[in-house]
């Protein structure tokens, strides 16, 4: 991996692309990386377009701005995607990951000529079967980090049941469905 | 052994102030510090600290309340942003002109208006002259380690003036990142015991506190109150050294970063100077001299320090995140220009203000800026000294 990669999140306020950012930030730091965690705080309500980023290096990092030339990009929400300009200086060496079922063509008209990699989940999908509800930040997490690379599947798993523990502390009965939708997102991240 | 975490900086100081674990705090939230007495206020509610948090009715009775309880003999800590600070304002002389060690987090916002959440320098600035010392933190370990260091600066018997830390609103206060925290122990130790020589609560030495002080006598106390911030600055670098020795973690009263063989370099505060030390790596790769000076202690004001140390530059640049509205240029570049003039350094200097209200600052505009500087210093010229950075030309 790079020794510094940028990730954007894209969602609407309610789906949790700021909590999944911090929840990359957390799993990468425990692999012992340096990470950043932050949301770009607007306006935000229910609904309304939010972003989220993260850095993650082998070194200390310094940089306190919003990030413009991500590596990755992370679309929790397709109906974004023709209003929110989301490849903007995206790497084309990079990649786009996005919550959808949409045709491949009806993604590379509305994605206007990116030419890196473009990787899509169901998210809604995955999240009904495993937690009975939609919540899109978890698959999306997994999928973020297959893409990237960022650590192991095995790395990860295990440190998101940590994680889930200690989150889910007074609801234990939902942590297998958050492991659950993790393993499946993982499996199904599909380049296009 | 420092302990390797992952905090915001509204929690890193919040984990502060649990280890300081101070007699009283007083808080009313506002946004982006609000976290700060919401974490503290779970840590009194699970009996983590012994404090006794008052929950006030305006960031007015806040302050007087730390005022109330340091005067008492206890260590009183709050924090807030903006206009909570705005509103402060009366008590923020008082507790300074009675000589009150109290410790303000101050996660800096713009201070309205038209109203603004997002971060400038503004709500600092407008107490500059107000007797605080004031400390700025790059991100949250600096505003950690500023807030381990804050009471033995603060209580320090020649100084004994309050205390402010700055951190700058959502950029970092609200952003997760790595960070090294000390045992609770260890930071007990190294901060002591609170023991004032007069407090109202000494029943062997009745005092008065705040009484009427007329042309007999006020000037006089101002000028103590000005000794005791020259005073500040020997008592920084002291506790700094013995921080240093505790943790390996070097801070003066202000950083220098790849200054020694620069040319040309930029002066700024907080979290703008990460992003600055980017750049300054990226231009050096590059073969540009280019350098940083990173202010720490803003009050008191390091002047001989500051010019000595941009003396060999060919020319500097001097970043304010808060316009000071004066036709004249913002505060950090008066001070800065000030202090070169006095010392004699005649080094071609120029101001940009930025960041206003929560604009984002770019690696990009930093290089622009060091791209400026590297034409003043070719040409020896400054045509407007008085510039923004990032300010949108079609809304202007």
């Amino acid at each position: 991996m790079n020794n510094l990669i940028e990730i954007r999140w894209h969602g609407r306020g309610g789906q949790g692309a700021k909590t999944a950012s911090l929840l990359l930030a957390d799993a990468a730091f425990n692999t012992g990386k340096y990470i950043q965690g932050f949301p770009e705080y607007g306006p935000e309500r229910m609904g309304a377009p939010i972003t989220a980023y993260n850095r993650i290096s082998d070194k200390p990092i310094t940089v306190h701005s919003n990030i413009y030339e991500p590596d990755y990009v992370i679309v929790v929400d397709d109906t974004l995607l023709e209003s929110v300009p989301v490849t903007e200086g995206l790497k084309e060496t990079g990649a786009i990951i996005i919550n959808t079922t949409k045709s491949p063509e009806y993604l590379k008209k509305v994605l206007k000529g990116y030419n890196g990699n473009i990787y899509t989940i169901d998210a809604r999908k995955i999240s009904v079967e495993t937690l009975g509800k939609y919540f899109p930040n978890t698959p999306m997490l997994a999928a973020i980090v297959k893409v990237s690379g960022i650590m192991t599947d095995e790395a990860f798993l295990e440190d998101m049941k940590g994680s889930f523990k200690h989150k889910f502390a007074k609801k234990p009965e939902v942590i297998e469905g958050n492991m659950k939708a993790l393993e499946m997102a993982l499996k199904e991240v599909k380049k296009i | 052994m420092s302990i390797r975490e992952r905090l915001s900086g509204n929690e890193a100081v919040a984990t502060a102030m649990k280890q300081i674990n101070p007699d009283v705090v007083a808080a009313f939230p506002i946004t982006p510090s609000t976290e700060i007495p919401q974490y503290f206020s779970t840590f009194v509610a699970n009996g983590t600290v012994d404090t006794e948090f008052v929950a006030v009715e305006s960031e007015h009775s806040a302050m007087s309340a730390c005022i109330g309880a340091q005067s008492a003999g206890s260590r009183a800590m709050t924090a807030t942003s903006a206009n909570g600070l705005s509103l402060m304002w009366e008590m923020i002389y008082i507790a300074s002109s009675l000589r009150l060690p109290i410790v303000l987090n101050l996660v800096n916002r713009a201070v309205s208006g038209p109203l603004n959440i997002h971060c400038d320098h503004s709500d600092a600035m407008g107490v500059r002259d107000a007797g605080w010392i004031m400390l700025f933190s790059e991100n949250n370990q600096e505003a950690y380690d500023n807030n381990l260091m804050a009471h033995k600066i603060a209580e320090n018997k020649d100084v004994q003036l309050p205390i402010m830390i700055c951190q700058d609103g959502f950029i970092t206060s609200h952003s997760i990142e790595n960070i090294e925290l000390e045992e609770d122990s260890e930071v007990k130790k190294f901060i002591g015991e609170y023991h004032p020589e007069h407090y109202l609560l000494n029943k062997k030495e009745p005092i008065a506190v705040g009484p009427l002080d007329l042309q007999a006598y006020l000037f006089e106390h101002k000028t103590q109150q000005a000794d005791a911030m020259r005073a500040a600055k020997q008592v920084i670098l002291d506790v700094s050294k013995e921080f240093e020795n505790w943790t390996g973690r070097h801070y003066g009263l202000f950083e220098e970063y790849k200054l020694d063989d620069a040319e040309i370099a930029i002066v700024c505060m907080n979290s703008t100077a990460g992003t600055t030390k980017a750049v300054v790596d990226k231009l050096r790769e590059n073969g540009v001299k280019a350098g940083l000076l990173k202010i720490r202690v803003y009050r008191p004001f390091p002047g001989e320090e500051v010019a000595k140390a941009l003396s060999h530059l060919k020319a500097v640049a001097i970043l304010d995140k808060a316009d000071s509205l004066n036709a004249a240029g913002g505060a950090l570049f008066e001070d800065v220009t000030s202090s070169m003039y006095l010392s004699k350094e005649n080094v071609p200097v120029v101001n940009y203000i930025y960041g206003i209200g929560g604009r984002d600052t770019t690696e990009k505009e930093i290089e622009s800026v060091f791209t400026d500087l590297s034409d003043i210093a070719s040409s020896g010229k400054v045509e407007n000294p008085y510039r923004y950075l990032g300010l949108r030309k079609e809304a202007k």
